[in-house]
């Protein structure tokens, strides 16, 4: 009996220990994924990669100017596009919805956020690719548009059922009708956590290059207006990465970190002004 | 799910002529059906979605019927196509991915939910929630210049000197493969098991783990047979959510699995996925049966992960865990 104690307690201490082991490993990754990155790409970073153009193999040099501009267009697209649609949907699911209807919305909206973003750079390819005959920057956006909607619909439903019932009644109890109690109450008291919603919904997609690599395509120029084929920084890592030139991994560790500090610069930031702003409940 | 807050002003009116145009000229019926279409564009994207890819595949689907999922040719010349290699991939390291996710994460998560403090807990449980958010490409940067360079050197040899008699561990190891896209692959999994676990773990009631103390079961004991088994649906939910995304992911994959379309018993051998082919085929696919065949089986990789997404979903909300994003 004596033996059996022992036993369940040194078993008890040894698992107890292996989950904090696991725990440690797991932030540590962390911290060796972010210390090799910041270290590789701090090396390879100057300011030829922020103002110049790519250059021919074999050439030293050059950089990602291109790229940088043509996320920042794909981004804007995206935004234009997708975060409207995501506040209007989710402006209908908190304050309209039915039940049933209502329940639908919401359950293929977080199937859309599982697909695969390969499938979705497939669907792109199809609905605008195809029938322009040519990659373009509006594909790339169409892409990741499609991508942003869900996520900044059910973010903002969130913070929209989070602003408290009270409010609306008293809205509607000074005669307010019900549109315009979410114009000018609703959604002004919902709006640090809506615009956080987006700011993380552009993040997440500024990441992203499946869906680019047969929409946006690109390019090593630069691409005037919507119709050509753009570079941008996610598909550049991606290429210059599995290229066999030591120079091109130098410039992929670099765009890795600028693209990595731009992630989590928007993810830290809006969780704290999140934690500031007494916005919670997601 | 519906606070009463969508009640308001949704009361029941009888449907009088004169009701409707009162209730159109304050607007609100306009703002309803304004904000109504726009949710409707999110069933209508998910339904172009699956028709596109349906209708875009038929070529395929005519020429190999289901003779495309059993044959293991792949050969754009002569337009013969099988997606057996790729499925086989893309399960084999989904599978790998798990093995090492699944234990590693859901002690973490208990490590988080049940031992640490809670400042502790919170702060960690943000660090991994920031390690979700990393670009996959990202990864497979990482991936091919820190992964491939060990696999190579050091795990690989490790494993064949002590391994080496069973066959997946035995053949030439060339750093891509099997093996590092589904290491790769844990680590992009593990923040999704571990933070939906640890929510879930944390809905488990105090009373649960009390009386298990009480009746004097260990800490480990309570957590292990009690809190656990309670959690356990929600679990299950966020490892498919995990594996959803595992089967699903493409880029880190790509640069790292050796884009080999071979069926091969090493998890050292070069391998391919199906999101993998479709990344690196898709662009030069200039024969129409060719295109028709990546388009397939972009729509199985869609169905797969549909389902397996739906599934999680429905446990999660079953448990009444928080939604993951």
């Amino acid at each position: 009996m004596n033996l059996r104690l022992t036993w369940r307690k040194s078993l008890n201490v040894f698992m107890l220990t292996l989950t904090g082991v696991a725990a440690l490993a797991v932030v540590s990754v962390l911290f060796l994924i972010l210390g090799y990155l910041v270290w590789n790409g701090w090396k390879s970073l100057n300011l030829d990669f922020f103002t110049k153009l790519p250059v021919p193999v074999g050439e030293m040099g050059g950089g990602m100017a291109n790229a940088i501009v043509g996320s920042l267009k794909l981004l804007l697209l995206a935004a234009v596009i997708g975060l409207p649609m995501g506040v209007m949907a989710g402006i209908y699911l908190a304050e309209f919805g039915g039940r049933t209807y209502g329940f639908t919305i919401r359950y293929v909206t977080d199937l859309l956020n599982g697909v695969p973003s390969i499938v979705i750079g497939i669907f792109v390819w199809s609905i605008v690719v195809a029938p322009m005959k040519t990659f373009s920057t509006f594909a790339g956006g169409v892409a990741l548009a499609i991508m942003v909607i869900p996520i900044t619909l059910r973010s903002s439903e969130a913070f929209l059922r989070a602003v408290p019932t009270s409010l609306r009644e008293g809205a509607m109890a000074l005669g307010a009708s019900k549109w315009r109690t979410i114009l000018t109450v609703v959604l002004p008291a919902a709006r640090g956590g809506i615009i956080t919603g987006m700011l993380l919904a552009l993040a997440r997609v500024a990441g992203e290059t499946a869906p680019l690599l047969f929409t946006a395509f690109g390019n090593q120029f630069w691409s005037p207006g919507w119709k050509q084929p753009v570079a941008s920084l996610p598909v550049m890592i991606y290429t210059y990465a599995i290229s066999p030139y030591q120079d091109w991994h130098r410039q992929a560790w670099a765009a890795g970190l600028v693209l990595l500090a731009i992630v989590l610069i928007a993810n830290i930031g809006t969780r704290i002004v999140l934690s500031r702003g007494g916005v919670r409940s997601v | 799910m519906d606070s009463n807050a969508s009640a308001i002003g949704s009361a029941p009116s009888p449907w009088t002529v004169r009701s409707i145009r009162r209730r159109l000229v304050s607007g609100d019926e306009v703002a309803h059906i304004v904000t109504l279409v726009f949710a409707s564009f999110v069933i209508l994207i998910a339904s172009l979605l699956i028709n596109e890819l349906w209708v875009n595949c038929v070529l395929s689907r005519h020429a190999f019927g289901w003779h495309f999922w059993f044959s293991s040719e792949w050969d754009p010349v002569f337009e013969h196509f099988g997606a057996l290699p790729f499925i086989y991939g893309t399960i084999v390291t989904s599978a790998i991915a798990l093995v090492i996710a699944l234990p590693l994460g859901l002690a973490a998560a208990t490590f988080l939910a049940e031992l640490a403090p809670r400042t502790l807990s919170d702060t960690v449980s943000f660090l991994i929630d920031l390690l979700a958010a990393i670009p996959s490409v990202i990864y497979g940067l990482l991936g091919i210049f820190i992964v491939v360079p060990l696999m190579r050197t050091m795990i690989g040899p490790a494993l064949k000197s002590v391994f080496g008699f069973l066959p997946i561990f035995s053949g030439p190891n060339y750093g891509v493969g099997f093996l590092t896209a589904g290491i790769v692959l844990a680590i992009m999994v593990v923040p999704y098991i571990i933070s939906i676990s640890r929510e879930v773990l944390l809905t488990v009631p105090r009373d649960q783990r009390e009386a298990a103390l009480a009746l004097g079961a260990t800490r480990w004991e309570s957590t292990w047979k009690v809190v656990i088994p309670w959690a356990r649906t929600g679990i299950m939910g966020s490892v498919f959510l995990a594996l959803a995304r595992a089967l699903g992911e493409t880029m880190a994959v790509t640069m790292v699995i050796g884009n080999d379309p071979k069926i091969a018993a090493s998890l050292f051998a070069p391998g391919y996925t199906i999101a993998a082919v479709i990344a690196n085929e898709f662009s030069e696919a200039f024969g129409n049966v060719y295109r028709s065949s990546l388009i397939e089986l972009a729509l199985v990789l869609f169905l797969i992960t549909f389902i397996l997404n739906g599934f999680a979903r429905l446990l999660i909300i079953a448990t009444g865990g928080g939604s993951p994003s």
